[in-house]
């Protein structure tokens, strides 16, 4: 395998400190600088657009390279406080699709200084059984932050507070989606092979839309590109004991390459070169699921004349919850399938026509 | 020209495999046209003419993608399960026959039904390629598949699978074939991905920059038993559409069409239909924005394995097409 990047204890520090940094979609601040920090000393080009995308190119030398756009969202799924309703108490929005039913509970970092709240809702004592029967609505959560929390406004963003931890050969943290991919790409950049430019495009709003990589897309005018995002793995056994076929990843399957979501059908010229990529380097691969969901390639195939495009993505147990899973070994070979694809890539691939 | 349906109509491309249906009608308009070209996303670009003088650079696109099934498991025992591609009711899927791009053929079973008055989702319902076991299935997970059903040829209606939009490959297929010179740059585009996001129109249209858009796709009746309650009806003409669930025709463009059916004394129907869209929808939006329409061919039971449309509503669209992009077109 060519010269594969490491994951050892620098990058797994450098994923630690993106997962726990906050940037709800609309105020990608923190991770854009983290990113920032790291790429600026051997970009060839590094430049904040006007969404707040961090858009970095890296040359290659020789003739006739392609131009690869590597696509990683730096936003997450948190809330917005909406109403103050006096003495610490918010009223909230979802930002980002998230499931009502699990929120309840759960603490979180309240605006750009990280202050501490919790989502609270009435204690067991205190509720009918008829209650207990039903989820809670939206409305009826608050963010409570206790009085004296005066710096909180509404209009203020909050993320889950969870921090990250390794366990053995896993990783539990928040905003795996798509921080995971965020480090991935940042290995990629710097660990970019010679043979094609790599115009990493670190997006902002992924969450709410997609917006950030339209606009990317858009500027950097690539010849193909490649999403790195984090995908739901629901494979758990069923509680019958039947086969379960509505599993969308596996863990400790490797890198889930997309065929169809609901945004895009990947490229199959691109499809077939990353498998055959996996199978020529020994690497694991699996392919997603096809259906709902998407990446940042649902924006980036539409933009200008159409760009070939394909989602990478690692697998992860419960995704935009508070706290999400995935495997190390996963997250290793996402890395190298990336690395090795684009070392091998030269303009012959997409020389046909798309089929 | 009811050869050239058949022939297309029973070619298996679903959204986002396009490569098979796109070498037919290659195959086709080469001969005919002045350069032939597919762009990033698989769309057929075929121009036609160099707009000289008063002449306009007009795109009209026909999609060449039709709805499919996508295999997404393949179980112990060999059974395939799916979700689709483009917009397909469960009740049409009961008993169909597919075939996979890569040629093996299924047909579509469901589990045992708890309520007979309750439709089965898809996640009921697989396909049984044959396969005893998930190692001898012939079939992957992200194998697609499109419906498989012959062309019937009724005389005055014609009945296939996929005249959503081959139909529409056919009128504009026809269209360069008689257009015997035009002032315009005339770009018939064959477009992809209509069925899922009209990308292949979105991007063609960035490519192509046109000054005038037109598509030319189905739309539905309302001329069966307790149908949709609409005005258009197999055989009374080829539809102009005013607006659908996506789009409001440039008026403009309604006019060009309007005029140009009068004054050639072609039937036409005047269109609105409350739902679904067209490539039209993207072609608008795209870049600076581009006035656009659409030439619909009226179409019952759009989007089943037996879409019927009338022969003559086919042959007066070409007619009309042809007379459109005959003569000078002026917007103001
Ligand atoms: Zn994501
Ligand atoms: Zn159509």
């Amino acid at each position: 395998m060519p010269n594969t990047p490491k994951i050892g204890n620098t990058q797994l520090k450098l994923l630690e400190k993106l997962c726990n940094a906050v940037a709800v979609s609309g105020d990608e601040g923190e991770v854009r600088q983290i990113v920032l920090e790291e790429l600026r000393p051997l970009a060839d080009e590094i430049k904040v657009d006007a969404l707040g995308n961090v858009l970095v190119t890296k040359n290659g030398g020789g003739a006739n390279r392609l131009r690869v756009m590597l696509d990683a969202h730096i936003d997450e799924v948190g809330f917005m406080l909406v109403d103050d309703e006096k003495d610490g108490i918010f009223r909230f929005e979802t930002v980002g699709s998230l499931d009502v039913r699990q929120l309840v509970g759960k603490q979180v970092l309240v605006g750009r200084e990280h202050l501490p709240g919790v989502i609270g809702a009435k204690p067991i004592h205190l509720t009918t059984a008829d209650e207990r029967k039903k989820s809670i609505p939206l409305d009826s959560l608050r963010i409570d932050v206790g009085p004296g929390g005066g710096k909180v406004k509404v209009g203020d963003r909050a993320a889950f507070a969870t921090r990250f931890r390794r366990v053995g050969p896993s990783i539990f943290a928040k905003a795996i989606d798509d921080r995971i991919g965020v480090a991935t790409l940042i290995e990629l950049v710097k660990n970019a092979p010679a043979n094609v430019d790599v115009l990493a495009a670190f997006t902002v709003q992924e969450e709410v839309g997609l917006r950030g990589a339209k606009v990317a897309a858009h500027a950097f005018d690539p010849d193909l590109a490649i999403a790195i995002d984090s995908t739901p793995a629901n494979d758990l056994p069923m509680h019958d004991g039947s086969e379960n076929i509505s599993y969308n990843t596996k863990l400790d399957h490797g890198p889930a390459i997309y065929v169809a979501d609901a945004g895009t059908l990947g490229d199959p010229r691109l499809i077939r070169f990353l498998a055959e990529t996996g199978d020529l380097n020994g690497i694991k691969y699996q392919f997603r699921q096809p259906g709902g969901g998407g990446t940042d390639a649902g924006a980036i195939h539409k933009a200008r004349a159409g760009v070939p495009s394909v989602s990478v993505s690692v697998p992860g147990r419960y995704a935009h919850t508070a706290a999400g899973l995935s495997r190390l070994d996963d997250w290793k070979a996402t890395l190298s399938l990336l690395h090795a694809a684009l070392t091998r890539m030269t303009p012959e691939l997409l020389a046909g026509e798309r089929r | 020209m009811k050869s050239l349906i058949q022939k297309l109509t029973e070619t298996f491309s679903p959204s986002g495999y396009e490569s098979a249906i796109r070498d037919v009608v290659r195959a086709e308009v080469e001969p005919l046209a002045d350069e032939v070209r597919v762009d990033a996303l698989g769309n057929l670009i075929v121009r036609k003419g160099n707009g000289s003088g008063q002449g306009r650079r007009i795109m009209l696109a026909g999609h060449m993608d039709e709805i499919g099934l996508i295999a997404s498991h393949v179980d112990e025992n060999g059974f395939v399960r799916f979700t689709t591609i483009g917009g397909i009711r469960p009740q049409v899927l009961h008993g169909a026959r597919v075939v996979f791009v890569n040629g093996a053929r299924g047909v579509i079973g469901g589990e045992r039904y708890e309520n007979w008055n309750q439709m089965h989702p898809y996640d009921k319902m697989f396909i049984d390629v044959g396969a005893a076991s998930a190692k001898d299935c012939p079939v992957r997970v992200g194998d697609v598949a499109a419906f498989e059903r012959a062309f019937l040829d009724m005389g005055d209606k014609l009945v296939a699978k996929s005249m959503d939009d081959r139909i529409g490959v056919a009128v504009m297929v026809e269209t360069l074939r008689q257009l015997k010179s035009t002032p315009h740059e005339v770009y018939f585009v064959f477009t992809t991905q209509e069925e899922v996001t009209l990308g292949g129109a979105a991007t063609a249209a960035f490519g192509v920059d046109p000054e005038i858009g037109v598509s030319v796709d189905v739309t539905a009746t309302g001329d069966t038993p307790k149908g949709e309650k609409m005005e258009v009806s197999l055989g009374k003409g080829p539809a102009v559409k005013i607006k659908d669930g996506g789009m409001l025709a440039d008026p403009r463009i309604v006019d060009w069409m309007i005029r140009s059916a009068e004054s050639a004394k072609i039937p036409y129907q005047r269109e609105v239909l409350l739902g679904g869209t067209t490539d039209a929808k993207a072609m608008q939006v795209a870049r600076a924005g581009v006035p656009a329409g659409c030439l619909s061919i009226p179409c019952r039971y759009i989007h089943s394995p037996s879409e019927m449309v009338e022969y003559n509503d086919v042959q007066n669209a070409v007619k009309l097409l042809v007379a459109m992009l005959s003569a000078p077109v002026s917007l103001d």
